[in-house]
């Protein structure tokens, strides 16, 4: 858990960096609300004698939440985020190591159906003293979504460039205060696997899924956008680094994790493409979530003594 | 240099060969010796001696109670005390043999020299007459499981056996007992491979040695050269990279010869592997060579707190107090006794446990070390499957042991667990993954077997 939020650490300050104010506010609430949630779930509804809060998973799925919300929203509908999160997802399916879906996810989703104007409107990077008062614009995804609509290829010129991408550095509107920095994301992933906290099958596989497929999609119609900044916008590195990993919600075996990450790249890019949100990302995790136990009966390691004997 | 490994699994604990230089010692005779009858896998022995009886050194006390099983022979002269129970390394009473030590008498039979016979010097060592004289010695696996080794010289018709896998991994960290065997009787050893290779009918033979070894590696490589070439075996010896747990059976053909066993009920015989540890080779040797019966092993006694950890030459019988009593005695503190090593070796209950046929190390864990950690909820992280060698999902398999679904285990293949520990080992909620297991496993085959036996 520890390892995790080191890994999102670099993503954490560049957030601070670009939005400020907003979202330390935002952060520290999400992880606040979180951690008392367990705390109070675990005392007075579960009866638990050991509490669960200092193993750190309360405090992260606190910090996955942030980082999947803008940073202009209000404290009390992160809290009930947050409570969406811990409560629904996490602690009605036993706690720690019992849930299907990932909380983090499930309290954004939540959200997002509950409050789609707050959660559809994205701060402009740069405006650090700021918090609910900010100044708006449309993100990358949007654009990308109004090319294919309108089939007008020219609507794509006004994407900030792949580099923009990686650091962050969006002149529009930027997208959830986590996502926004390709390239700190990328150094919580070096960091992870450096450390075999996850192995590189499901980011690579989500991520290679979506490249490939968009890719095509690009040749065939140029109104979609290029597979590298389809790669590098939206919650896209967020969401194959550190939601698709999470331990408890994907599955066990590298065979069982490759198909859950092609899977999940297939229904971000359909859902980004003709869906009717702009970002599929939470949804195509969310959905395998549920597909999960399913891989996990049905795929197997390979056993010893079955691989055939090679003279 | 090709350093080979099995392909699938594996962990990295640390080493703590504590006694890896420390010469082999002769530990003292013990005041009264206990032989437990059951010392190996299968039908446990049949006492022939009765109380009051006197014995000499080689003398057989029990004999085979069953195909498969092993005689059992004094390590000590003296008087039979009385035949009664005493807690061995399973935790329960069991039946034993007791005998109050008098002197240090041996049957004549045995040849106390230390000259080095050598096969060809001895045409009347048929394959036939070198197994039924291992059989008749009471020679066992010496790595620790104890199957008796000339069943597995005579493999079922089945199977051919196509060369013999001498294992000197020693892959179980703090235990050096083979190691110092190596270095110190290395010619032995070679006879002794000759001999099972003869006695199994096959003329190639690997000896796999993990790299933390380069002295065993470098002696045996010079010696086996200058022994074995221009003659009608190929031997070679095949450096190891190190990995937990090498020295299992299957992982170990598997490094050596790239072949996989499969599936239980089969064994390495059926990919035409004889694996015999090199404890073994060497208790053949004397067995064959100098007629003298399994009565004394090589143990290392170790442990980070105890004061001169060592190897000794110990005869059967000891108890392991009198062994920790010569390193410097019991250290301060909590303390987890243990037969074997930390990754595989069983807690003991009592100092008084006497030293089996395959007691390879006497482990003392001080402290933390001795202390489990308490078990947290399983986030299905995976590194159990990562790590186990067998490629089975020690996750699942724990919790199917763990809710009695005895039906799913055995279809998840529950039986095929070596029970080496990797996936307790790299646990990171420490949760006791082999302990359900090994529970898990014994009720299954339990199933297993009655149901054959119905039909």
């Amino acid at each position: 858990m520890y390892g995790v939020m080191i890994a999102l650490l670099p993503a954490l300050l560049v957030s601070f960096y670009y939005f400020g104010l907003g979202s330390v506010i935002v952060c520290l609430t999400s992880v606040a609300a979180c951690v008392f949630f367990e705390w109070a779930i675990n005392k007075f509804v579960l009866g638990n004698e050991r509490n669960s809060i200092l193993d750190g998973s309360a405090a992260l799925t606190g910090l996955l939440l942030g980082f999947n919300l803008p940073s202009n929203l209000p404290i009390w509908i992160i809290i009930i985020g947050a409570l969406f999160a811990i409560g629904v997802a996490k602690m009605s399916f036993g706690g720690l190591g019992c849930n299907i879906f990932n909380p983090a996810l499930v309290g954004r989703a939540a959200l997002l159906v509950a409050f789609p104007a707050q959660m559809t409107t994205w701060p402009k990077v740069g405006q650090l003293g700021a918090y609910v008062d900010v100044e708006t614009g449309a993100t990358p995804l949007a654009l990308m979504k109004e090319a294919i609509k309108s089939g007008d290829a020219s609507v794509l010129n006004q994407l900030p460039d792949a580099t923009a991408l990686l650091l962050g550095n969006h002149p529009d509107g930027a997208g959830a205060l986590g996502e926004i920095c390709a390239l700190a994301l990328l150094l919580g992933l070096a960091y992870m696997l450096w450390k075999k906290i996850i192995t590189w099958h499901i980011p690579v596989s989500i991520i290679g899924t979506v490249f490939v497929f968009s890719g095509l999609l690009h040749l065939i119609n140029p109104a979609y956008a290029d597979p590298c900044t389809v790669i590098l916008t939206g919650g896209l590195m967020l969401g194959a680094i550190f939601m698709a990993t999470d331990y408890v919600t994907s599955p066990m075996t590298a065979k069982g994790q490759l198909i859950y990450g092609v899977a999940i790249g297939f229904l971000t890019v359909v859902i980004r493409n003709w869906g009717s949100y702009p970002e599929g990302m939470s949804f195509a995790i969310l959905i395998m979530n549920a597909f999960t136990p399913l891989i996990n009966t049905y795929i197997k390691p390979k056993r010893f003594g079955e691989v055939p004997a090679k003279q | 240099m090709n350093i080979r490994t099995f392909r699938i699994g594996g962990v990295h604990p640390e080493e703590n060969k504590l006694t890896h230089e420390v010469a082999t010692k002769v530990a003292a005779l013990p005041k009264q010796a206990i032989f437990p009858l059951s010392q190996h896998i299968g039908a446990p022995t049949k006492p022939v001696v009765q109380k009051g009886d006197k014995v000499k050194v080689g003398t057989m006390i029990a004999e085979a109670g069953g195909f498969v099983s092993a005689p059992i022979f004094s390590s000590v002269s003296g008087t039979v005390f009385k035949i009664d129970t005493a807690i061995d390394a399973t935790g329960y009473r069991k039946p034993v043999i007791i005998i109050n030590v008098e002197g240090d008498e041996w049957e004549e039979s045995i040849d106390r020299s230390t000259k080095l016979e050598l096969v060809k010097d001895h045409p009347e060592l048929t394959p036939e007459e070198i197994v039924s004289r291992i059989k008749n010695a009471g020679v066992v696996g010496m790595g620790g499981a104890c199957f008796p080794t000339f069943i597995k010289l005579t493999p079922p018709p089945t199977a051919k056996a196509e060369c013999v896998i001498i294992n000197a991994v020693e892959c179980e960290p703090y235990i050096t007992a083979d190691y110092r065997l190596m270095m110190e009787h290395a010619d032995e050893i070679l006879v002794g491979l000759e001999l099972l290779m003869k006695g199994a009918k096959v003329t190639r033979g690997y000896i796999g040695i993990e790299t933390n070894k380069p002295a065993a590696i470098e002696l045996l490589t010079k010696k086996a050269a200058e022994k074995f070439t221009n003659s009608d075996y190929q031997v070679e010896v095949v450096p190891l990279a190190q990995r937990y747990p090498q020295g299992g059976e299957k992982q170990l053909v598997d490094a050596v010869i790239r072949r996989q066993v499969p599936a239980p009920p089969a064994i390495p015989v059926n990919v035409g592997a004889i694996v015999q540890n090199v404890g073994t080779a060497f208790a053949v040797y004397e067995a064959v060579m100098k007629n003298k019966p399994l009565f004394e092993r090589y143990t290392t006694v170790t442990g980070k707190k105890l004061a001169n950890p060592g190897n000794f030459l110990v005869r059967m019988g000891t108890p392991m107090k009198d062994l920790i009593d010569a390193c410097g005695g019991m250290p301060e503190g909590d303390n987890k006794l243990l037969a074997g090593g930390p990754m595989m070796g069983k807690a003991l209950t009592s100092v008084e446990v006497p030293i089996c046929k395959g007691t390879n190390s006497v482990t003392i864990l001080s402290g933390d070390d001795a202390r489990r950690k308490e078990p947290q909820p399983c986030i299905r992280c995976a590194k159990c499957v990562g790590a186990c060698p067998m490629g089975l999902e020690p996750y699942l398999l724990a919790k199917l042991s763990d809710v009695k679904n005895w039906e799913r285990a055995e279809r998840e293949d529950i039986v095929s667990c070596i029970e080496c520990g990797s996936c307790q080992f790299t646990c990171p909620a420490h949760r006791p993954l082999l302990d359900n297991i090994r529970q898990g496993k014994a009720t299954v085959m339990g199933i297993i077997r009655n149901r054959n036996a119905k039909k």
